[in-house]
């Protein structure tokens, strides 16, 4: 029983991460699977909607801090919606300037804004403590679910020692839902647009966007509209991930947590499928955390053996594109069928 | 003012970063021209030409291959003839990559291989990570003294002036090559436009060989001068400076060699005169803003053609 809560415990933190990615994953279809946008800077989107929550919901800095600004302790959903708003405001300045031009553009300037992004969350530390990374960030209703699952506890005190793990864990049960609640209100919100006149659009653009043009689109416009949407959803990937993690730091939002493994998903899963964005997120991330556990019985050091799981990953992201480019659930040809 | 004092000498340092960046931005450019994709990889390819000088040094020096610095350098013969194969080798290794990934993903379209490169990225870095740790290595511990040039209190050292050296000659090679001999031509009519390039009876392939040829070529070189000039070498080398070549590319004009080096030089310039007003952790925003203002100013950059 004992490894059964153990096995419990991982499942809910395995879940919670997948989640959050699988959030990530839709913002990356919204841009690349349906408008063909090629984001490389996710890390960056991700890493200002962690930010900005931690600023708007967390507490005000403390006397060994670095940072002399923000903590104003407002609601989570405050926090949320800031996340979102920020990340979104970013992506028209990246927007702007490239996306008239050919795609490798918007790739190059997403690489710089990720990167100066990091530059500046390791620099300001009067805005975000620098290296040492903002802590403390309230996790939502916390007190509330945790004081009520003590206080549970402190009444029966006969309980078998699995469920009264399982109790006293019983908030991550709480943040897993909430997790899967965003995931599939955005999921829902997803399948509706990509189906809407809107979501037409922007897969004619994706297909060819010299004949959208033609017939009167305003691609530029509805190429933004996609990346700030996009970027959006990213920015509350990042929210939902600090008010988790309680601590975040630059090195929580490197290239390849924060970008690489989110297009690994997306690609495997099926570029333009929303629930293949969401099947990606846990496949790669069970992958991911497979070759964890599979590294340890090899003969390599610990930086070593994160090596060698990462060029694992590359390799499949190759295999992927040489042999199913669609993924594992490519979109639907016909969104709508004649009866 | 001492800031001001300063520049002159931020400006060399400058002029050598600035040299670097343009190794890297020609092969870039004509990967970009070429075989019609930005190669995200070609700071890996930097950083894998670093690492194979070092182990060809390594076991070089094991060899008893003497390494008697020339002159007023910080290397001999032993590195000298490492470097060479180096450059040689890293040639053939992403010719290797460009048969085993690239070649089959051309009828893919630009994006995928734009991907693909994304993955050998990672994937190479993290390879010279396994077998080299992400720790620095070094070519040489020796200090070298830089010398007084007599101008306005600049100092640089004889190394410095060597990559200054090394750049200039491979651009007037390089240049020598795409006007004068067969291939180069062929080259040029490739990236006007690779359809008709093969009609009219040219060996396509053989140009894409000649491609990754060169810019693999003066990636390893750019890799070890960076890793001569910083006096170390991490697997990240390359990756950092991919911002700034890329940047550098784009300001140049995507796609025009020339470019790349004008773009290169002027992004390694303001990079280092811009430490002189802000914290040198910025540097590589730097360059991304320089580049952001030009596509908004002219998005086909100082030397580009309208396409």
């Amino acid at each position: 029983m004992e490894q059964f809560v153990g096995i419990m415990n991982y499942i809910v933190f395995f879940a919670i991460t997948a989640g959050t990615y699988g959030i990530l994953a839709l913002g990356l279809n919204i841009q690349w699977g349906n408008t063909g946008l090629f984001n490389i800077g996710i890390a960056g989107f991700y890493a200002l909607g962690a930010y900005t929550s931690a600023l708007i919901c967390g507490l005000p800095p403390s006397a060994w801090e670095g940072r002399t600004f923000g903590g104003f302790q407002l609601p989570f959903i405050v926090g949320l919606l800031g996340a979102a708003a920020v990340s979104g405001i970013v992506a028209i300045i990246v927007g702007a300037p490239t996306l008239r031009l050919r795609t490798d553009y918007l790739a190059i300037a997403t690489i710089g804004i990720a990167e100066t992004i990091r530059l500046v969350l390791n620099n300001e530390s009067w805005l975000t403590n620098g290296v040492w990374g903002f802590q403390q960030i309230p996790s939502p209703l916390y007190k509330t679910i945790h004081g009520a699952s003590s206080a549970y506890l402190n009444g029966h005190p006969n309980l078998p020692m699995w469920i009264h793990d399982l109790i006293a864990r019983s908030y991550d049960w709480f943040y897993l839902a909430l997790v899967l609640v965003v995931l599939f209100i955005l999921y829902l919100i997803m399948e509706r647009l990509v189906r809407s006149p809107w979501g037409r659009v922007i897969r004619a653009i994706r297909e060819d966007e010299d004949a959208t043009a033609m017939l009167g689109k305003h691609t530029f416009s509805y190429k933004m509209q996609a990346l700030v949407l996009g970027a959006m959803i990213m920015g509350i990937g990042g929210s939902m991930y600090a008010h988790y993690a309680r601590f975040i730091s630059p090195v929580s939002f490197k290239p390849l947590y924060g970008t690489f493994i989110v297009w690994v998903m997306l690609i495997l899963g099926g570029s333009g499928n929303n629930k293949g964005a969401i099947l990606g997120s846990f496949a790669v991330w069970g992958i991911w955390a497979g070759t964890d556990f599979l590294t340890r019985y090899l003969p390599f050091s610990a930086t070593q053996s994160a090596s060698l799981r990462i060029i694992l990953i590359a390799v499949l992201l190759e295999v992927i594109l040489l042999w199913r480019p669609q993924g594992l659930l490519p979109p639907k040809k016909h969104l709508f069928t004649l009866k | 003012m001492t800031t001001l004092a300063n520049i002159p000498q931020l400006l060399v340092y400058g002029i050598i970063s600035g040299s670097i960046i343009s190794l890297g931005g020609i092969g870039v450019s004509l990967t970009y021209s070429i075989l019609g994709f930005s190669n995200f990889a070609h700071g890996d390819f930097m950083a894998l030409g670093a690492y194979i000088a070092l182990g060809l040094f390594t076991l070089f020096t094991g060899l008893g291959i003497p390494n008697v610095p020339f002159g007023p350098l910080s290397f001999g013969f032993g590195f000298a003839l490492a470097f060479v194969l180096a450059i040689a080798l890293t040639a053939i290794a992403v010719i290797l990559i460009d048969r085993l990934l690239f070649r089959r993903l051309r009828r893919s379209g630009p994006i995928i291989l734009m991907m693909s490169s994304i993955g050998v990225s990672l994937g190479l870095r993290n390879i010279l990570q396994f077998f080299w740790s992400p720790q620095p290595h070094y070519y040489s511990q020796a200090i070298q003294p830089a010398v007084a040039i007599g101008i306005l209190n600049v100092r640089i050292k004889p190394d410095e002036m060597f990559i200054i050296a090394i750049a200039i000659a491979l651009v007037v090679l390089v240049h020598a090559f795409m006007r004068y001999t067969k291939m180069g031509k062929a080259m040029r009519a490739m990236a006007d436009n690779a359809t008709l390039a093969q009609v009219t009876g040219i060996n396509t392939d053989r140009v894409i060989i000649w491609t990754w040829v060169i810019g693999a070529g003066l990636a390893a070189t750019a890799g070890i001068l960076a890793g001569i000039e910083n006096k170390f070498i991490t697997p990240q080398l390359g990756w950092q400076m991919l911002l700034s070549i890329f940047a550098g590319v784009v300001l140049g004009g995507i796609g025009n060699p020339y470019g790349a080096i004008l773009g290169g030089m002027v992004i390694g310039i303001s990079e280092e005169v811009s430490t002189a007003f802000i914290s040198t952790g910025y540097k590589p925003a730097v360059a991304f803003v320089i580049m952001i203002i030009m596509l908004l100013v002219k998005p086909t950059g100082l030397l580009g053609r309208k396409d």
